[in-house]
């Protein structure tokens, strides 16, 4: 077990890297700088002044000297200024991180919620009608567009409750903030939910072939002994590792929710600082999210390992 | 993987099943029997096809003629889904909307297919080196999610329709990959693959004529999945403002254009666009299940 986790962590920090490198690339790929935008939106033309700016947001230093200086500002914890409001990063961050997390974890809570129980009766009742329409349902959860469904959500509210529940100020109970935050979770977590389901279904099914599951039936357990205590069980250790995957696709329907539903996170900083070119903001905020990936994956990948033997002498 | 059955499995065990194998249509018959559902996928998907194809015979408008005259009015007579702010029709919008939303899905998820399939069938071949490296540049590539790794190329590359493929396309390498990979190690060592190389084939060829046709039926199924979530990705890059730029009409940004300010004035304008996406991803995702079902039987569930 100990070389497993160690050989994971390893490729962790490996697979860390060589993201911050491939994002500093790829953000000094972008044709025009911030200084580029500034001068075109302030009409300046100076090209003296031009460089001067440069200079001084360091710039016109080499790319790999550029680079050092992140990693190294980074474990420092310094993670440089905002080009755009010139404040500190992390005073930029901090505020919109635990918005974000909140919402996340709110939208795994009801993806899971519905997920894995709705998987589980749809294998249970496999190929009756119960079962086509959780199928059909799942799968246009995973095909409706989540800010498509943020927008009908929002419609919905305008036209039947008469007021729109988007983010004007902080929610100042934790009521408030449940309520404000439940329904862009819930747009997130209606796809993620279809996913969960859909794992845990086939999971489940794979499980009721075994030949375990055969004796248990040919021994005269009845149905529901062998659906919730002797599959049941089983199915649910594939579920966990999906988790990983979840996470990385809560972040994805985040971004969007949280531009239409006006949610001042760091999903939708993402993409605000992307448009402005804002360097020191992308570069970190896509680590985090890199890094919060990987972390999850790893802490699943352990999880894992240490519910089923098999995986850890496999790899 | 170990019992992979040779390619005329499926037509035998259709044949046992009673199924009439005589000529193309029964056999369509046949599938579309067996697999309801991704009948009605492809159905969908043949409808969205032919829109795209046919957008300038089947659109009543210019999908970027304005006309002040008709700026935000309702569904009706003269137009069906309504028209925007600027007159637009919207329906003549979204049949043409087709060709963007189904070009960029369908060329992102081939360029990206294509480069993971020579990637998964070099390192699956390969081994050694190559190998360890592919791995760990496949690892970074999905340490982040498909839209973030999306948005971030689309904006290194500027926005343009080619580039939008292109940032599309390269997130979905890794996973293509990784099935390849496995698949081309388990192929590599059956014995056809041994006789080959006993008879003296050079091992290009072997991959070539041997390994790689094997990969197909995966490579499919895997496809016809991404395709979906290709799409998907194009409409969220649009509605970031981060894809297909004007003068395209894209299902994405029509949202965003119209989303926030006409949302309560006309609603049209957000639910059309948004069926569109639904329905032709819903129909690629079935579609999807249905081939799984058919040319992976391993994955079949019951």
């Amino acid at each position: 077990m100990t070389t497993y986790v160690i050989k994971r962590f390893l490729l962790m920090i490996l697979t860390l890297i060589g993201m911050s490198i491939l994002i500093f690339v790829l953000l000094r790929l972008v044709p025009g700088n911030i200084v580029d935008i500034l001068f075109d939106s302030a009409g300046m033309v100076d090209p003296a002044q031009k460089k001067e700016i440069e200079a001084e947001l360091g710039l016109d230093r080499p790319i790999p000297v550029q680079y050092f200086a992140w990693i190294g500002g980074m474990l420092q914890g310094d993670l440089g200024y905002s080009y755009v409001s010139e404040l500190p990063t992390i005073d930029e961050l901090a505020p919109r991180l635990p918005i974000t997390f909140k919402l996340a974890a709110l939208a795994l809570f009801f993806s899971i919620l519905f997920g894995v129980p709705l998987g589980v009766i749809s294998a249970v009742k496999q190929d009756t009608w119960l079962d086509y329409t959780l199928r059909v349902i799942s799968l246009s959860g995973l095909s409706l567009p989540s800010f498509w469904l943020g927008l009908l959500i929002l419609m919905a509210f305008v036209a039947w409750a008469g007021f729109i529940p988007i983010y004007t100020e902080p929610p100042e109970t934790l009521w408030d903030e449940l309520l404000l935050y439940s329904v862009p979770a819930a747009a997130v977590g209606f796809r993620s939910s279809a996913l969960i389901m859909r794992l845990t279904r086939s999971s489940m099914l794979e499980i009721m072939r075994q030949d375990y599951i055969r004796t248990a039936r040919s021994k005269g357990a009845s149905e529901n002994a062998i659906n919730y205590h002797h599959a049941l069980k089983n199915a649910v250790l594939p579920v966990v590792t999906i988790i990983g995957i979840e996470a990385a696709f809560l972040i994805g329907g985040l971004i969007v929710t949280e531009t239409v539903f006006n949610i001042p996170g760091m999903a939708r900083f993402l993409v605000e600082a992307i448009q402005w070119r804002d360097y020191p903001i992308v570069q970190n905020l896509v680590m985090i999210i890199a890094l919060v990936t990987v972390l999850v994956n790893f802490a699943v990948d352990l999880l894992y390992a240490a519910l089923d033997p098999r995986i850890r002498y496999s790899d | 993987m170990a019992n992979m059955q040779p390619e005329a499995s499926y037509d035998a065990e259709l044949t046992r099943a009673g199924a009439n194998l005589d000529g193309w249509w029964s056999r369509v018959a046949h599938l579309a029997r067996r697999f309801p559902l991704g009948a009605a996928g492809g159905v969908i998907a043949i409808v969205f096809v032919l829109s795209a194809i046919f957008a300038d015979v089947i659109a009543p408008y210019d999908p970027l003629q304005t006309s002040a005259a008709s700026s935000l009015s309702p569904p009706g007579a003269e137009h069906m889904m309504g028209a925007d702010m600027m007159g637009r029709d919207v329906y003549s919008r979204i049949i043409h909307g087709a060709r963007i939303s189904l070009a960029v899905g369908i060329a992102s998820t081939l360029l990206g297919g294509l480069l993971g399939v020579l990637v998964g069938l070099m390192s699956g071949y390969l081994l050694g080196w190559f190998d360890l490296i592919m791995q760990r540049v496949m690892d970074i590539m999905q340490a982040l999610p498909l839209l973030v790794m999306a948005l971030v190329m689309a904006a290194a590359l500027g926005p343009s329709l080619e580039n939008t493929i292109i940032a599309i396309s390269i997130p979905l390498v890794p996973n293509v990959a990784r099935v390849i990979r496995s698949t081309t190690l388990s192929i590599r060592e059956l014995p056809f693959v041994e006789a080959a190389r006993a008879a003296g084939m050079s091992e290009m060829r072997i991959a070539l004529l041997h390994v790689l046709p094997n990969t197909i039926s995966p490579f499919i199924v895997l496809a016809t999945a991404q395709l979906g979530a290709a799409i998907l990705t194009e409409a969220s890059l649009s509605f970031l403002g981060l894809g297909v730029p004007e003068p395209h009409p894209s299902w994405g940004r029509m949202l965003s254009e119209s989303a926030a300010e006409y949302m309560r004035v006309a609603p049209w304008l957000v639910i059309f666009p948004g069926i569109a996406i639904s329905l032709v991803v819903f129909g690629t995702n079935l579609l999807g299940d249905a081939l799984r079902d058919a040319l992976d039987p391993r994955q079949r569930n019951g």
